[in-house]
């Protein structure tokens, strides 16, 4: 409820609504900065004699004409080859939330209805596993993945990414499920069902909003992962994480690094679309984990 | 539910960790006791007109065969855990005796791999993640207090740092803070100073790489405690008041204690995600300033043709220990309130 002494402009509410604004300036500016330099040539987006230039653009008009240019996107793009690294990502993150939501899911309701202490261990594991740096785990797959044969294809990071992921998507719906009243499923095996149609026809029409949500942060850890997916795909099957990064590894050329800019440019925009779409999801995802303390 | 049907819904999911995350971590353990073969040293005579010399020489053949029938190595016991680029005892014991002041003894440490990436990694974990609770509460706070209208648009702009990759998050940092960035470059114009770099100096680099992960992280505690600040009973609040609270003694005691049971939430995930820190500095560049333990790791692992496993499986047992110590405190919680529970 809003008084009178809630919207009176109090000197410490200035100062609160200065620090708001001040954290917004900070969250957003790298991004807008970065997009409107992406449209530039190297010497206006690094331009050390006067960061107007990156504004207005003098050098890109200079050496092509226009005030802006494609020329970072198309070297990444067509050039450097960056649609097969989309490609790649596109398949991986597909069946990385696919198959992590299957198992999450099936594993998450066993957890929230089952009573046995054996359930809080699994649980309790999963909290340890969920805190493991993932390259720890790396440096255990490498070898016997050469010895297997298995190293540099997609299915491997997939599986990978897969478990890597079960310990945050498990407690997550589990959580979920323990929301979803017992009677419902109880109630339907009174009738007959087994356990399994039970879950078939009554849990899974009412399960999306969990699943949606618990998807959006599965989708989230397969599209920024860095540490797997560089260390177990080969080069051709390289997704567009450790394909920046391989960008920058080669900058010597003059503007190559626009290409990386671009292509971090490019990497951001589908999160952009993400948040516009499922920002509620994403907060109500975020706490999900703290309303149960 | 029954046994048998636990079973198989949880196999998948509980098959998937086992093999992937458990079995694992068995392995890591496993390399770190062996160590990569020496070369197989073929010894012969060569004689000439002034007698006979023995020479040894490397039969490469023979040592690629046998790093092919035991790619795990020899064994070597904890002997990777004590050398030099992990726990060090003999230099550490070495620098204990020989340097005069803390100082130097530090300072040697550093000198150390190990120890460098290990006092970053906390550093950077006790240091980020203390901030990043304090000014998310106050953005929370701030934020709750805005017109409804702005609420949701602000709410989207704080979250994009979180929700950006790292790598990129902390490229597009770093290309501002660039000597020939916007930021870089302003600040060598404020200070006058043309040399100002933060590829050049240590602390800089230091406090680039924890600004990164205030602004990276900040969103999550804001939109947690946003959440938590939802929930404040509003009756309470008014109670405080009528007993004349300010608007900061109302703050401090009646919606921070509300908040608490967040805040250990919020603590428990910034610690774990806080110390397995790596992207910002493959972002940054950053190694020869400022090492992780998972940086380490990698840096072990793409030792170009000849990966350090032993190494990195040392570091990795090491990190994973760091881990289970900084979350026994929670561990422990976890485990008292699920026994008052089933009691």
């Amino acid at each position: 409820m809003a008084t009178k002494r809630d919207t009176q402009l109090s000197p410490l509410a200035i100062v609160t609504y200065g620090a708001v604004a001040l954290w917004l300036i900070i969250a957003a500016f790298p991004f807008l900065w970065t997009f409107w330099g992406s449209f530039k040539v190297q010497a206006d987006f690094f331009s050390k004699a006067d960061w107007t230039n990156a504004l207005y653009g003098v050098n890109t008009v200079r050496e092509t004409g226009g005030a802006f240019t494609g020329q970072g996107y198309e070297g990444a793009w067509v050039k450097e080859e960056f649609w097969k690294n989309a490609i790649n990502s596109t398949v991986v993150v597909f069946f990385t939330v696919t198959i992590s939501l299957t198992f999450g899911t099936l594993g998450g309701y066993a957890l929230a209805r089952s009573g046995f202490r054996y359930a809080f261990w699994i649980l309790f594991a999963a909290l340890v596993f969920r805190a493991m740096p993932h390259i720890t785990l790396v440096s255990g797959y490498l070898l016997p993945f050469f010895e297997w044969n298995i190293w540099g294809i997609k299915p491997t990071t997939i599986i990978v990414l897969v478990a890597i992921n079960q310990p945050f998507t498990l407690w997550m719906l589990h959580s979920f499920f323990l929301n979803i009243p017992k009677d419902m499923d109880e109630s339907a095996m009174v009738d007959g069902c087994t356990r399994f149609q039970a879950f078939r026809y009554v849990i899974i029409p009412v399960m999306w909003p969990g699943v949606i949500t618990t998807g959006l942060f599965s989708f989230l850890l397969a599209y920024n992962d860095f540490a797997v997916t560089a260390m177990l795909l080969s080069e051709e099957n390289e997704t567009i994480i450790p394909a920046i990064n391989s960008f920058l590894g080669s900058d010597q050329v003059e503007g190559s690094i626009m290409f990386a800019v671009a292509a971090v440019v490019s990497v951001t925009a589908p999160l952009l679309v993400l948040v516009l779409f499922f920002q509620r999801q994403i907060v109500s995802g975020l706490t999900a984990g703290a309303v149960k303390g | 539910m029954k046994h048998r049907t636990f079973f198989w819904f949880i196999l998948p999911t509980l098959s998937a960790m086992i093999l992937f995350i458990a079995l694992p971590i068995v392995s890591v353990f496993i390399q770190s006791l062996f160590i990569q073969h020496e070369q197989v040293i073929v010894e012969s005579e060569s004689c000439g007109p002034f007698g006979c010399t023995p020479t040894s020489s490397v039969d490469t053949e023979a040592t690629a065969k046998l790093r092919e029938e035991q790619p795990l190595g020899r064994f070597n016991g904890f002997n990777t855990y004590a050398n030099r680029s992990h726990l060090a005892f003999a230099e550490v014991g070495e620098a204990w005796h020989t340097t005069d002041s803390l100082g130097g003894f530090i300072d040697a440490v550093m000198d150390l791999p190990f120890y460098k990436a290990l006092i970053f990694t906390l550093s950077y974990t006790f240091v980020v993640t203390p901030l990043v609770i304090v000014l998310g509460l106050a953005i929370a706070v701030g934020v709750n207090k805005l017109p409804k209208l702005i609420k949701g648009p602000s709410i989207f702009v704080s979250l994009l740092p979180f929700l950006v990759t790292p790598l990129v998050g902390s490229l597009i940092l770093f290309w501002m803070v660039d000597g020939d960035g916007i930021i870089g470059a302003t600040l060598q114009l404020i200070f006058d100073d043309p040399s100002l770099s933060i590829k050049a100096s240590t602390p800089l680099m230091w406090i680039m790489l924890m600004v990164y992960g205030v602004w990276h992280t900040l969103p999550f505690s804001f939109i947690t405690f946003y959440a938590g600040l939802q929930t404040v009973p509003q009756d309470i609040l008014e109670a405080a008041r009528i007993d004349g609270a300010s608007k900061w003694q109302s703050m401090m005691l009646v919606v921070v204690p509300h908040l608490m049971p967040l805040v250990s939430f919020v603590t428990l995930m910034l610690l774990m995600d806080n110390f397995r820190v790596f992207e910002p500095i493959v972002s940054f560049n950053a190694q020869a300033h400022a090492t992780s333990l998972s940086w380490f790791i990698y840096n072990d692992l793409r030792e170009s043709g000849n990966p350090l496993y032993a190494s990195a499986g040392a570091t990795s047992m090491l990190t994973i220990l760091g881990v289970v110590i900084l979350l026994t405190p929670v561990l422990i919680r976890t485990w008292r309130d699920f026994n008052r529970k089933s009691h």
